[in-house]
């Protein structure tokens, strides 16, 4: 264990992640930040548009579900599916930011408008699927995400007014996914399913416009739909198929465009940096994400392992304090181990130092516990770089937070 | 709550179930809905509730319905399949039986139910046409999944007639997050605008009966950190609006104090000498008799400090859970993650507490 003073954070042994040098790195124009729910994923993805912001990048951050704080703490009161510029954020070193929230629907919305004349459009609004489809379809959100992705980056290198490109840096944010990669999943998803053969039997009549071989198909496609038309009523049937008919014609444009969207993603420019806590469920999905872009030939800068916790005193151990503990206490080292057992509050001489070790023994005994999986997961990938950010004892919601969030990051290397 | 009725006649049985214990939080209860924001517990707790249910010789039912295997993680066991199987007994002749729910599997077994739909099922299958139903249209899906969790509620077992006993005393579900929850349940609406008629509406008809009625409770876990509390703040209040009959907020991993306040108190605002720390520090041989040991004093208080701080903002987040009305149920931290002894003790508060 390190013996350096201060708040040390002893990682994994593997290599440490340089995120400075990822964000001055002009060739990075696009960062994803993926991992599962509930690992601050959102958090990260402004902590480090913040930082490029200040160390002069012009940043553009897609994020998915801010916490209410955060997203106004960011001028994102509203959810208006359009990037604002955040005040006083870079301006200093030549840098912006702006930001956004994503509006799954909305996005949907004008993907549809957008390829589909007025009337087809709205025949599209109007059918009960795609009510359904726009706001719960299992990969709508991670298509939109990348649709909105792909959005902004094509305008990134449309000059405004002054001449200037608006961005130079992308970042996003991800849907927390049910299962891991489920954004870089949703065009193909997608496709699947509009190629399919079973969207292919119910759209035959349309397309074909009741030529001959439809005969041949009807067969199959009336003991299919007949059973369908049982369970489900016939009149489900009717609107899918008018639904399924009308999206057709939109969807061409889509999928090409979510195609050109994940090779960018696999192309020169972005970075793909993963997000967990140092707990078994977070790194066992981060493990995962690991595997899944090495698969997919997705560039991986890195882990961020966020909320790890630190110590001002790592030789006082676990197992030492516990025992001060014990002896100061009177009690036997078979009690509670784990030091959290609340009727053993002492209230004798030296309770408070009893007290302070008691609560240095639980952060140690997690703390330990943290590191033991952190370097399981160095071991199983020791080619992936890490940065460790520190647990803090709040939540984050403001600029200040956020920037030291980035300081976080940007001094793990 | 300890005016609670008390349905059952016997004397003495104050939780009315038969059981000796606390007096039970929502008796009568059959269907225990656990949901919560991602990463607070869900699945552990669910697992928790199911063994503290199946205590005294009961037979519960533990489903999940996300296809992310979390039940057979928790137990250590290989993936689970399709298929009833027991996976807990529990002391007094009790056992949890688990139920992976595919919603594809669902499908094909309710066709073949109903309509004796071998070949035409398979057909449909071959076609993509139940990958459609079971993606696409997503109030379809959570059709057939709550459908079989309302199968199992209502299964009856040994004995005949109305006689006959319930298959499961208990059935727990660990359902989709509280982002999803209100439409998940909620199946009558969802379905209603794309199937008006026929059998998959008759289906979510029954399952909202069920869903609304006094056996059914919507238990959401929490942590006491800002988001999933806005989380669990919002979904108890979507989930009254539906109608829907929201149980108790499970407060999970909850640090406990290791010190007490007072003293903490006074040691941060400096009212305690710092030797009065380092006394006991060398007393406990973490300092040498001969050292400063000022840098472990500050160490301590600065770690003691962020404590302090963590449960200040714990108070607050709970005050907003307080201020829904429910019951809160707490769940300790446990350091070294959850193993079989972790749950037992999770399931002991849980009984404590009167959830089970």
């Amino acid at each position: 264990m390190s013996a350096a003073p201060g708040r040390a954070a002893s990682g994994p042994a593997g290599p440490v992640l340089d995120v400075d040098a990822l964000l001055d790195d002009r060739s990075t124009s696009v960062l994803v930040c993926c991992g599962s729910g509930g690992v601050g994923k959102t958090t990260t993805a402004a902590a480090l548009a913040v930082r490029a912001a200040e160390r002069g990048r012009r940043v553009v951050v897609l994020t998915i579900d801010p916490a209410r704080r955060l997203a106004q703490s960011l001028g994102l009161a509203e959810l208006d599916n359009t990037p604002r510029r955040v005040e006083d954020v870079g301006a200093a070193a030549g840098g912006s930011l702006d930001a956004m929230m994503l509006d799954m629907k909305r996005t949907f919305d004008d993907v549809v408008e957008a390829h589909a004349s007025p009337e087809r459009a709205r025949a599209i609004f109007d059918n009960p699927f795609y009510e359904a489809m726009s706001s719960s379809f299992s990969g709508t959100s991670e298509y939109m995400a990348m649709e909105k992705l792909g959005q902004l980056r094509a305008r990134a290198s449309v000059p405004g007014g002054d001449g200037s490109e608006p961005w130079d840096l992308v970042v996003v944010d991800t849907p927390p996914s049910r299962s891991a990669l489920d954004f870089l999943d949703a065009p193909r998803r997608l496709s699947s399913f509009l190629d399919g053969r079973f969207i292919r039997l119910l759209l035959a009549p349309a397309r074909a416009g009741g030529r001959a071989y439809v005969r041949v198909l009807s067969g199959a496609v009336s003991s299919v739909t007949g059973a369908l038309s049982r369970i489900l009523g016939a009149q489900f049937l009717d609107d899918l198929q008018s639904f399924v008919t009308g999206l057709d014609a939109v969807f061409g444009g889509f999928r090409d465009r979510a195609e050109r969207t994940y090779a960018m993603l696999a192309g020169p420019g972005t970075a793909f940096l993963v997000v967990a806590t140092p707990d078994e469920d977070a790194l066992r999905e981060a493990a995962y994400f690991v595997e899944r872009l090495g698969a997919d030939g997705m560039p991986l800068a890195g882990l961020v392992l966020n909320r790890v916790q630190t110590t001002a005193l790592p030789r006082l151990s676990a197992e030492r304090s516990w025992a001060a503990v014990v002896h100061l206490e009177g009690r036997t080292a078979d009690d509670e181990e784990d030091g959290t057992a609340p009727e053993a509050l002492s209230r004798g001489e030296h309770a408070l130092a009893a007290g302070l070790l008691r609560l240095h023994a639980a952060r140690m005994f997690r703390l330990e516990r943290e590191q033991e999986l952190a370097a399981r997961f160095g071991r199983e990938h020791p080619d992936v770089a890490v940065a460790q950010v520190p647990a803090r004892p709040r939540d984050v919601h403001d600029l200040e937070g956020l920037r030291a969030v980035g300081v976080d990051l940007g001094g793990a290397a | 709550m300890s005016s609670a009725p008390d349905a059952a006649p016997d004397t003495g049985d104050r939780r009315g179930d038969g059981r000796e214990g606390p007096p039970l939080l929502f008796p009568g209860t059959r269907l225990h809905v656990v949901t919560g924001k991602g990463g607070t517990g869900k699945t552990t707790t669910a697992a928790a509730l199911a063994l503290a249910l199946s205590r005294g010789g009961r037979r519960v039912l533990l489903c999940e319905v996300e296809d992310r295997q979390g039940v057979a993680r928790l137990f250590g066991l290989p993936p689970l399949p399709y298929e009833e199987r027991t996976i807990a007994a529990t002391p007094g002749g009790g056992e949890v039986v688990a139920l992976a729910i595919e919603p594809r599997a669902a499908l094909l077994e309710y066709l073949d139910l109903f309509y004796k739909l071998g070949r035409a099922g398979r057909a449909l299958d071959r076609v993509g046409a139940i990958d459609f139903a079971t993606t696409v249209a997503p109030g379809v899906r959570d059709v057939l999944l709550t459908g079989k969790v309302y199968e199992a509620v209502r299964r009856r077992g040994r004995g005949r007639g109305a006689e006959r006993e319930h298959a499961y005393d208990a059935v727990v579900l660990d359902a989709p997050p509280t982002g999803r929850i209100g439409r998940f349940l909620n199946v009558n609406s969802e379905v209603s605008g794309i199937a008006r008629v026929g059998p998959v509406a008759t289906q979510a008809e029954s399952v909202m009966r069920v869903m609304r009625s006094a056996a059914a409770r919507v238990h959401l876990v929490t942590l006491l950190e800002e988001m999933p509390v806005q989380e669990t703040v919002d979904g108890v209040a979507e989930l009254e609006a539906a109608r829907l009959p929201v149980g108790a907020v499970v407060v999970d991993q909850v640090r406990s104090d290791t010190l007490p306040l007072e003293l903490l108190d006074d040691a941060l605002a400096g009212r305690v000498p710092a030797s009065a720390v380092r006394d006991g520090l060398v007393e406990a041989r973490v300092v040498r008799r001969d050292a400063s040991g000022a840098g472990v004093v500050e160490g301590l208080l600065a770690e003691a400090a962020e404590h302090d701080e963590r449960l200040a903002l714990q108070d607050r987040e709970q005050e907003a859970l307080v201020a829904t009305g429910r019951p809160l149920v707490e769940l300790p931290l446990l350091p070294g993650g959850v193993d079989a002894r972790g749950l037992e003790v999770l399931a002991d508060r849980l009984v404590e507490q009167g959830l089970a």
